[in-house]
């Protein structure tokens, strides 16, 4: 169900009336939309690939410089640490909420009571400002008033350059894995009950059934979800910047928060241009490469 | 996501043989035990900043985690003045109106022509609008500033509502389009016949129609932009301009060792957002699960 835009892209009727009345009517019910979207969104991320190849500060005039900011990209080691806090973001933020998720669902859809109390409960971290949920996080990782504290353990969590990006990575999926259960849940409740009742009869376990049964009956949700996880991990940002600012000494910079700096701390606009192109050229390919497996009927 | 549908497969369930019921029974404590315990860990950390909100720092440095012993409101009085969350809040408050109101016009027209009109190329624009929502802001962020300074619309709040609209819409149209598909073209061609116009059915008879799926996207909206934190520290410098989740960040970063101070004000942005939720909590739900991919 979280997937309605690209399942159904195909399914605009085409009522009964000649094609030739209302398509310029159409168009213009659809302007205000397309040309403010433009305005913001488009135009700007064109002008990116063309800035991507220049040397700008972003108040000055640009000098096309070819390909210097991606080569640039290549060999900076700050780019390398970016990019290999974005790998282990990806592996931790792709893993742990998914089985928390999974098994937050799987356990409400096995319940009668309290079903909508719990799925409430679980969904609101998820509602909540990410400012808010940095701050109260913030305040149980300190050392001086947190768990830790209470648990007699004073570590700085956050300001430990060892510690400070999974402390962050946990905040994240802490908001995160309750919004999953939510969404799985609802896959889950698609599944045909009949199916259950067909794998108890062959004599399958629990975990049979939810592996057998469950787990195929809403794939399509997990296949689509997994893709998304890749795209919010090179988005991540929020938590990164309000927690630790990719600090200390860079151990939780990850490339969106380094291109940030780039662009409004360090006046180097056109390397930051580069760096968000890139992003959005690998978002390309995974979107591309689930498209492809689509196709070939991976999700079906 | 109806209760109705919630039910179904336990009601399918229950008039089977005796043995699954009964190894089900067995289970049904430890499931609870673990959902309380998930619940716990979910709701643990708001219930903490509750406590502290009424504790002073002392109390807190000596129970981080345990209820307050009074019932103490100066840490609310204090971060309330103290944050000037007076001008903060009505701030978010004119936010969150002018980008709901505009979300919902320009997304409800865009809505109606790919659902009831006939777009040559309308596949394309559901396309785009669906890259469009996927498309990371750090493609678009720098040159947007700097055309946005030129324009003399950064440190205003039209230029971030702008900003807000033209990034909610396109998931915004698409809901509603999927709301829209719902209303047969019936009513909409019978109308036709009596000599209405595309304006006059759009408002006259698809906007009553489609009063659910607005209020779906007006709560979600707003929900985002008392949220929103990227494109407010981005765009917004002037301390009277700024809306509550940057100045409630800048407050926390001056009284960062003031945990009794800073939860109270967290408070404040937290409160009505949970209450609204818990009031809502269907609406919310489906919404947010449809608009996930942001």
């Amino acid at each position: 169900m979280i997937a309605p835009s690209v399942t159904t892209m195909d399914t605009a009727p085409t009522g009964g009336r000649p094609k030739s009345r209302g398509s310029k009517r159409a168009w213009l019910f659809l302007s205000p939309l397309l040309i403010l979207n433009g305005l913001v969104v488009l135009g700007p991320a064109l002008a990116t690939v063309y800035y991507a190849f220049t040397d700008w500060s972003g108040l000055g005039p640009a000098t096309f410089i070819g390909f210097d900011n991606f080569t640039r990209a290549f060999a900076d080691p700050a780019v390398h640490d970016a990019l290999w806090h974005n790998v282990i973001w990806f592996v931790l933020f792709g893993s742990i909420p998914t089985a928390m998720g999974l098994l937050g669902a799987y356990l409400l859809s096995q319940v009668k009571r309290f079903q909508v109390l719990f799925r409430a409960l679980y969904f609101i971290p998820y509602v909540v400002a990410s400012v808010v949920n940095a701050a109260v996080w913030k305040m149980l990782l300190s050392p001086t008033s947190g768990i830790g504290h209470a648990m007699g353990i004073d570590h700085a969590w956050l300001g430990d350059p060892d510690t400070s990006l999974l402390s962050v990575n946990f905040v994240v999926d802490w908001h995160w894995w309750g919004f999953l259960a939510v969404v799985y849940l609802a896959a889950m409740q698609g599944v045909d009950p009949e199916l259950y009742d067909a794998a108890k009869m062959d004599g399958a376990n629990r975990w049979q059934q939810f592996t057998s049964v469950t787990l195929p009956g809403i794939r399509p949700t997990v296949v689509f979800l997994s893709l998304m996880t890749v795209i919010w991990t090179l988005k991540a940002f929020d938590y990164i910047f309000i927690m630790t600012g990719g600090g200390p000494a860079g151990s939780s910079e990850v490339v969106s928060t380094l291109m940030y700096k780039q662009a409004f701390n360090e006046y180097e606009a056109g390397y930051a241009a580069a760096l968000g192109l890139t992003m959005t050229v690998i978002i390309g390919f995974v979107l591309a490469g689930y498209q492809y497996l689509k196709r070939k009927g991976w999700e079906e | 996501m109806t209760t109705s549908t919630l039910e179904r497969p336990a009601t399918k369930a229950a008039p089977r043989a005796a043995r699954p019921m009964r190894s089900e029974r067995r289970a049904m404590p430890v499931y609870y035990l673990i959902l309380i315990a998930l619940a716990v860990f979910a709701i643990g950390p708001m219930i903490a900043l509750l406590f502290n909100a009424f504790k002073n720092n002392a109390e807190i440095g000596a129970n981080p985690l345990s209820p307050p012993t009074s019932l103490s409101l100066s840490n609310f009085t204090e971060a309330w003045t103290r944050g000037d969350f007076a001008t903060t809040m009505l701030n978010s408050a004119i936010l969150c109106l002018g980008s709901v109101v505009g979300t919902c016009f320009v997304a409800g027209l865009a809505a109606y022509a790919l659902s009831h009109l006939n777009v040559r190329g309308g596949n394309g624009v559901v396309a785009y609008l669906f890259l469009s929502s996927a498309l990371p802001v750090q493609l678009f962020v720098v040159p947007l500033f700097f055309m946005w300074t030129n324009l003399g619309l950064t440190d205003t709040r039209p230029g971030l509502i702008l900003i807000y609209i033209a990034t909610d819409a396109p998931f915004a149209a698409l809901l509603l389009r999927s709301f829209l598909l719902k209303i047969p073209h019936d009513f909409t061609e019978a109308a036709r016949l009596d000599g209405a116009s595309d304006w006059q059915i759009a408002w006259r008879v698809v906007l009553p129609l489609a009063w659910p799926g607005l209020l779906t996207v007006a709560l979600i909206v707003g929900l985002w932009s008392w949220n929103e934190f990227f494109w407010a520290i981005t765009f917004i410098h002037d301390p009277e301009l700024r809306p509550i989740s940057t100045s409630f960040m800048a407050f926390q970063d001056q009284y960062s060792t003031d945990w009794g101070l800073t939860s109270a004000a967290a408070i404040f942005m937290l409160g009505p957002v949970v209450l609204l939720f818990l009031l809502l909590q269907r609406k919310f739900v489906a919404g947010l699960t449809s608009g996930g991919i942001k």
